[in-house]
């Protein structure tokens, strides 16, 4: 079995961003989806970053993500500087420190719940039985434990972003990266998923969460507005 | 960093993906199944086909010459109207001189070949009567079923004894008590002294020396009583023939030796006889030569098998290719948790590998299935070698790695954003 916690890097933020610059280069043109951002995301915080389209907020949150590196500028997790790192690396980094939760909740519908839940510890090495014990509390706490053996689309929209919160979950990342969480639920679920969202966070999960939906974002504690690659204003 | 339960998580994690869709995985194999299971079935069938010839030609002794009496070609139309008697053939001196003058001459069995009706008791049978000596047995070995064979002693006296083939003793008369019997060749009797086992094989084939009824009497004994001279009624005309010997089989003391000396014996023949009335067979030059000619068929049904197997294993790469575009976003959800390139190819490789060789075990089956059904139908021997097994197995796992390294590498190549974007 990996170690499961190496976790802490001790610093006190989970996210330090320092002149973050993202720079497409399309022809003699040069598009600067990130132009120098810097922020700094506490442990324990709850963030909405929020923009039109356009605004630099997706390549942030590829860049957040660790799916794709800066063009210039630094990017540290939770201590560890990660904006040079490689491919390999990078996914190690997303493997151990990150959870990612989709708007499509991006499950693979042939695995079973238990199966999504516990991939990530699939890469990690876990044992079979270890993996399942480990899922089943983590399905147990989104409210899921009698669905372990069900696949992806026996599930309705707000179940299966529960797994996939689960699944985020289930490495005890550094912090949650959601990108459009509510994006494909209906009021009713969208409202159950940020609860638990909230929960979360109050149960001192960081998250970060992607939107463009004003009433879901007053739910996180501090809101960042982009404009054209670059931060307009903090909230809260 | 792979431990082996990792390897074996992996291993079914590749199986699970390809009963997902168990049509589609069972089509993609079908390709190998019948390409390894054609190649070991045509190795089977070409084995069969050379053991046997090459069977036959180990029966005629790797370390004989065999000399045979021939008509030679301007004697068998135009001299019969000159001379109604055609004479031709090996003669007693050629025996005493091939003895005599090379030194790697072992031993030497003449043969006189006559056919007679036999009779005994009551029934009768058109027999080939062989004149020889006691070495023919030790050349031309068969079992002896009962009795005794014919001894230097019989050779030396110019015995009337008899050694009948089994199949021709059957023949003759339907018992084993045919031993002390007399039996009448033409005009003159002989006592049956004892039975030999006849080879029954296949007929058309390579020659043998011996033929299924075949009557074994002194050479001595059959020159004194039949002579050389031979009538035969052929097509309504009388042909007179003066024929010595029929066949000289040679035993040369090594199988080294065998190509000088029948070049020996050529030079020696060719002095003494005006015309080419006669034919040399090696049999060692023969079984060279029929391995050779294996040799060459193998590397035929090689170039065949390659084929077939690459078509198969194209197949496999077609179907992982649009697996991996099927699975685009699966990828990408992979990579995003964390999963590493090299997981990514291992995963498909394992998939491809698995497929392979769970291909190229459907067509062992295959392989020894369609061998058997041939024996069955067809009747032709066929053999399976393992060895032919082990290798189209294993180059059908080859076909997997090598087909599935791209579409593999592909998947680990897609960019986790894109593909998580993919629809």
């Amino acid at each position: 079995m990996t170690d499961r916690r190496e976790q802490s890097g001790g610093a006190d933020y989970a996210v330090r961003l320092e002149n973050l610059q993202k720079i497409y280069k399309m022809g003699n043109n040069e598009v600067r989806a990130l132009d120098g951002v810097s922020a700094t995301f506490e442990k324990g915080s709850f963030w909405a970053i929020m923009g039109p389209s356009g605004s630099g907020k997706s390549t942030m949150l590829n860049l957040l993500g660790c799916l794709d590196r800066p063009t210039a500028g630094k990017y540290y997790l939770d201590g560890r500087d990660v904006s040079k790192l490689d491919d390999d690396d990078l996914s190690d980094i997303r493997l151990k420190y990150l959870g990612f939760i989709f708007q499509s909740f991006n499950l693979i519908p042939q695995l079973t719940v238990e199966e999504n839940i516990a991939l990530p510890l699939y890469y990690l090495g876990w044992s079979a039985s270890e993996r399942t014990s480990r899922a089943q509390e983590l399905a147990a706490l989104v409210g899921l434990e009698k669905r372990l053996r069900h696949r992806p689309t026996e599930l309705s929209g707000g179940q299966q972003q529960r797994v996939a919160i689960a699944r985020a979950l289930s490495n005890d990342p550094v912090f949650l990266l959601a990108d459009e969480p509510t994006g494909n639920l209906d009021s009713v679920n969208s409202l159950e998923i940020i609860e638990l969202l909230t929960k979360l966070n109050r149960e001192g999960k960081t998250i970060i969460m992607v939107t463009h939906e004003p009433h879901i974002a007053a739910h996180a504690s501090k809101r960042l507005y982009m404009m054209d690659g670059k931060i307009q204003k903090v909230e809260g | 960093m792979m431990t082996p339960g990792r390897f074996f998580r992996d291993v079914q994690l590749g199986v699970k993906n390809l009963l997902l869709h168990k049509l589609r995985s069972f089509l993609t194999m079908l390709g190998l199944v019948f390409g390894v299971g054609s190649v070991i079935a045509m190795l089977a069938v070409g084995e069969g086909a050379s053991e046997v010839a090459l069977e036959q030609i180990r029966k005629l002794g790797s370390r004989n010459i065999i000399v045979t009496a021939q008509k030679p070609a301007e004697e068998q139309g135009a001299s019969n109207v000159r001379s109604f008697i055609s004479i031709y053939g090996l003669l007693y001196q050629d025996e005493q001189r091939l003895q005599g003058t090379i030194p790697t001459v072992k031993r030497i069995v003449p043969v006189k070949i006559i056919q007679k009706e036999g009779r005994l008791k009551n029934r009768s049978l058109e027999m080939r009567v062989v004149g020889t000596n006691e070495h023919w047995f030790d050349l031309v070995q068969r079992p002896l079923i009962a009795g005794r064979v014919l001894t230097k002693l019989d050779i030396d006296e110019k015995s009337s004894v008899a050694v009948l083939t089994e199949h021709g003793a059957r023949r003759l008369l339907a018992s084993e008590g045919v031993i002390g019997e007399t039996l009448r060749l033409g005009s003159n009797y002989y006592e049956v002294v004892g039975i030999v086992q006849s080879e029954s094989a296949t007929e058309g084939a390579m020659q043998t020396p011996d033929q299924m009824t075949d009557a074994y009497i002194p050479l001595t004994a059959a020159r004194e009583h039949i002579g050389d001279y031979f009538t035969q009624n052929k097509s309504g005309s009388r042909v007179r023939e003066l024929v010595e010997l029929h066949q000289l089989i040679i035993e040369v003391d090594s199988e080294e030796n065998v190509e000088a000396t029948a070049g020996a014996i050529e030079r020696m023949l060719a002095t003494f006889h005006k015309k080419k009335d006669y034919s040399i067979n090696v049999p060692l030059t023969l079984l060279r030569q029929a391995e050779a000619t294996k040799r060459t068929f193998n590397i035929v049904l090689g170039a065949i098998a390659g084929i077939s197997l690459l078509v198969g294993g194209i197949g496999i790469m077609n179907i992982m290719l649009a697996s991996v575009t099927e699975r685009t976003r699966e990828i990408g959800i992979r990579r995003a948790i964390g999963a590493k390139q090299r997981q990514i190819i291992a995963q498909f490789l394992i998939e491809t590998v698995v497929l392979s060789f769970t291909g190229g075990l459907f067509g062992i089956g295959l392989g020894l299935l369609i061998p058997w059904l041939i024996e069955k139908i067809v009747g032709m021997p066929t053999i399976v070698r393992m060895s032919s097994l082990v290798l189209s197995l294993g180059i059908s796992v080859t076909v997997g790695i090598v087909f599935g390294i791209y579409p593999a590498m592909r998947a680990a190549a897609l960019d986790p954003i894109e593909a998580l974007r993919h629809e």
